[in-house]
């Protein structure tokens, strides 16, 4: 330590550092200032002993507290889960189809089906379940195999045509293209475009074909079977493409879209809201 | 020789009692800014069965600010942004014209520390009795006058701590709450944090808070100018000075002194510990106190007042010339402070008009484009449309959903039968709806036709509209 000296200019007191003449001066901080500075380190020191910090050659101490971000996750999502466990139940028990819009019950279920919607079914019929060509389209009034809530929810929980769930809804259209030449075919696409289109042309030869070979499923006016999953043919919405080359494939090969079950991976609680979701679309019955 | 410390120990200050003008704006200005504090959460304001009745409330919880007939939502917030800078802008204005003004007189920091000083004083007498307990070693009396002291500082420190969270939610409620000891861990930790911080900076840590803590000092600056009305010693009139024996030289002749008698009255009184016959300093707050005591010392002695006093540096050269200083509205009014009234009176009158302006019911149009639109089993066009509709009145309210368009379209409302949805009170409500285009109307093959959305109040005919468009299906 130096001895106190005294800068004549400014009368304050130096360190006694001095460099090149320039001599520094000594504006002392206020000790508490100091002592702010170890409370710091002695936090500093705890908070590595209470929580995890010091890498280790696997990982890091754990820490007294034993906390986790991942634990604090699961923690956050027990107590939600807890939070709604009545209302959980509740929508398992209730009866979907009188709900209404205003009831709270309703609304939490669209709001979890609209995350089960994303998580789960987006991936096929879009974010926005507008669908794509072979998915339908959820926004709109035209249902396969039916659109009232219930049977919405029976949809989601046993899907379709697939295999591991014995309760699936099914239906097979036949490959026609085994049955009819390709010139019968031409004349049935012709008339199953006529029932929806005005102005297109009838075609009487494909009248009787389709009396013959389609309407046992699709009605003699087309107008589909929800029972078996008949699409109406009579209406404008398409689910494989309405034009010729589409409604020629279709007919000769058949098609068979294939929808899992998700009864086995989601809860009734999840499969209840997905399907409330679903009907608050637009297109609910 | 002692060897040099880059660490300095806090230097106790004991202000001494004085009395005058300022002291005693100083007190009123305590009690006011404390009642005000204090007594705010607990006036009552009706709003009717399903808000709040607190006057002031911050109500976090459901995203609410009340402000006795004013009620501002989340989306509002400009209005507290608002507020922030005509605060802002009013404390340039008045550093300007008056220098720290708010330091010395406005500051909670100031406020409390004077408060815990009466305490101080009450408990442990004034100055030299202080000053006598602090040098004397522990005994008993001083143990009780300690611990006296400190029970007081920390039941005012409580009430600080316990007043400020009354002000987030139902005081009445809250307050029950906390006596059976049922209140949230938020209220007790706010209260505990409040209570440590008031008892420390009140009780001990004082002018160093305001020294080495707060930006303000530092930023004051440059706002004040030479114009600027600051505590100042007029050292022309007061030096060379002297005590009063100094004042006879040893033939028993007076020697020429200033109007200073060398007194430390302004010293002894000052809560900063500072000697403002040193100049303008950072630490100065402009309390005053050292006014009023010089003042009663200059009184005492048969000299004119004022020695120290406010004053505009710009005045010091006439004042030594002898001529009277300009009057205090000619440093007051500058383009400086006429620049920052202005502003502040603009965004003041903004915020007015924008309060008196707003509806009671607003909506917001988010035309949903995933997907675009739907054709519907008959080929018509549909587009869905999710509203946000929010009743800012106390009342639950019917609202009417129409549209108007060139072209022929449907509205439609998703779970609600009809074109009217009741919104509860005080909330927002999300309501999705569909709009219809048949198959053959031009809009339903049109790339886009604009329309407008209206709601309208069933009861009280308010209605908003917002302008959107339709998208037709495109081949």
């Amino acid at each position: 330590m130096t001895e106190r000296r005294v800068d004549e200019e400014t009368g304050v007191e130096t360190t006694g550092h001095v460099w090149d003449g320039i001599e520094e001066l000594n504006n002392p901080l206020p000790r508490w200032w100091l002592w702010t500075l170890y409370a710091c380190i002695v936090w500093a020191i705890g908070y590595t002993v209470l929580y995890p910090a010091w890498p280790m050659l696997s990982g890091a101490t754990t820490g007294v507290f034993g906390y986790s971000t991942r634990g604090a996750v699961a923690a956050e999502i027990a107590a939600h889960d807890a939070q709604n466990a009545t209302l959980t139940a509740d929508l398992v028990a209730a009866d979907l189809s009188a709900l209404t819009a205003g009831d709270p019950l309703h609304r939490y279920g669209v709001a979890r089906g609209s995350a089960v919607f994303r998580a789960n079914c987006s991936q096929c019929h879009g974010s926005g379940a507008a669908g794509a060509p072979g998915y339908p389209n959820l926004l709109d009034d035209d249902w396969l195999w039916g659109g009232d809530v219930a049977a919405i929810a029976q949809t989601v929980a046993h899907g379709i045509r697939n295999d591991t769930d014995p309760d699936a809804r099914w239906s097979q259209m036949p490959a026609f293209g085994d049955i009819l030449n390709p010139e019968e075919i031409g004349s049935v696409v012709a008339h199953v475009a006529s029932l929806s289109a005005t102005d297109a042309i009838p075609d009487a030869a494909g009248a009787v074909l389709f009396s013959e070979n389609c309407a046992a499923c699709h009605g003699d006016a087309g107008l589909g079977n929800r029972d078996m999953g008949a699409p109406n043919l009579a209406d404008a919405i398409w689910l494989y493409g309405g034009d010729t080359d589409s409604l020629t494939q279709t007919v000769t090969q058949a098609r068979f879209g294939i929808m899992p079950p998700l009864g086995q991976r989601l809860t009734d609680a999840d499969v209840a809201a997905v399907a409330l979701y679903v009907h608050g679309l637009g297109g609910g019955e | 020789m002692t060897s040099t410390s880059l660490y300095a120990p806090r230097v106790p200050i004991f202000p001494r009692r004085v009395s005058g003008a300022f002291r005693r704006l100083k007190w009123w200005i305590m009690a006011v800014t404390l009642a005000i504090y204090y007594v705010t959460p607990w006036i009552r304001w009706d709003r009717g069965p399903a808000l709040p009745d607190q006057a002031v409330l911050i109500d976090m919880a459901h995203r609410r600010f009340y402000f006795l007939w004013i009620e501002i939502w989340p989306h509002e917030f400009y209005f507290v942004a608002g507020l922030l800078i005509m605060a802002g802008l009013g404390l340039f204005l008045f550093t300007a014209a008056l220098g720290r003004v708010w330091c010395g007189y406005a500051c909670p920091q100031t406020v409390w520390t004077d408060l815990f000083i009466l305490v101080e004083r009450w408990v442990e007498g004034d100055r030299n009795a202080r000053l006598r307990l602090h040098a004397a070693p522990w005994s008993l009396r001083k143990m009780r006058l300690r611990g006296v002291k400190w029970s007081l500082w920390l039941v005012i420190a409580v009430a600080t701590g316990g007043a400020w969270v009354f002000y987030f939610t139902d005081a009445p409620t809250l307050l029950r709450q906390i006596a059976v000891g049922q209140a949230p861990l938020a209220a007790y930790a706010s209260i505990a944090v409040l209570t440590a911080t008031t008892f420390t900076f009140g009780g001990f840590m004082r002018e160093q808070v305001c020294i080495y803590m707060c930006p303000w000092p530092r930023i004051q600056s440059a706002m004040m100018d030479a114009d600027t009305l600051t505590v100042a010693y007029r050292d022309w009139r007061g030096e060379p000075r002297g005590k009063g024996h100094d004042r006879t030289d040893t033939t028993g002749g007076t020697l020429a002194k200033g109007d200073c008698i060398d007194c430390m009255a302004c010293v002894n009184v000052c809560p900063m510990g500072i000697d403002i016959r040193d100049g303008q300093q950072m630490e100065c707050i402009t309390c005053a106190l050292c006014i009023d005591a010089c003042d009663d010392v200059m009184a005492r002695t048969g000299q004119p007042l004022g020695l120290i006093g406010y004053m505009a540096l710009t005045d010091a050269p006439r004042e030594q010339a002898g001529q009277p200083p300009r009057p205090v509205w000619r440093h007051i009014l500058r383009p400086r402070t006429i620049l920052y009234t202005v502003l502040w009176a603009a965004i003041g009158a903004g915020l007015v008009y924008v309060l008196f302006v707003r509806a009671p019911l607003e909506m917001t149009v988010s035309p949903v484009r995933n997907p675009t639109y739907v054709v519907q089993s008959d080929g018509a066009v549909r587009n869905i449309y999710d509203l946000r509709l929010r009743n800012k009145s106390g009342q639950d309210r019917p609202f009417r959903l129409t549209l108007t368009s060139d072209d022929a379209l449907s509205l439609a409302l998703e779970g609600v039968e009809g074109d009217t949805v009741t919104i509860p009170a005080d909330t927002t409500t999300l309501q999705r709806i569909y709009v219809t285009a048949t198959a053959r109307a031009p809009a339903a093959t049109a790339h886009a036709t604009p329309l407008r959305l209206w709601v309208e109040d069933v009861d009280t005919k308010d209605r908003a509209s917002t302008a959107t468009t339709f998208n037709g299906r495109v081949q």
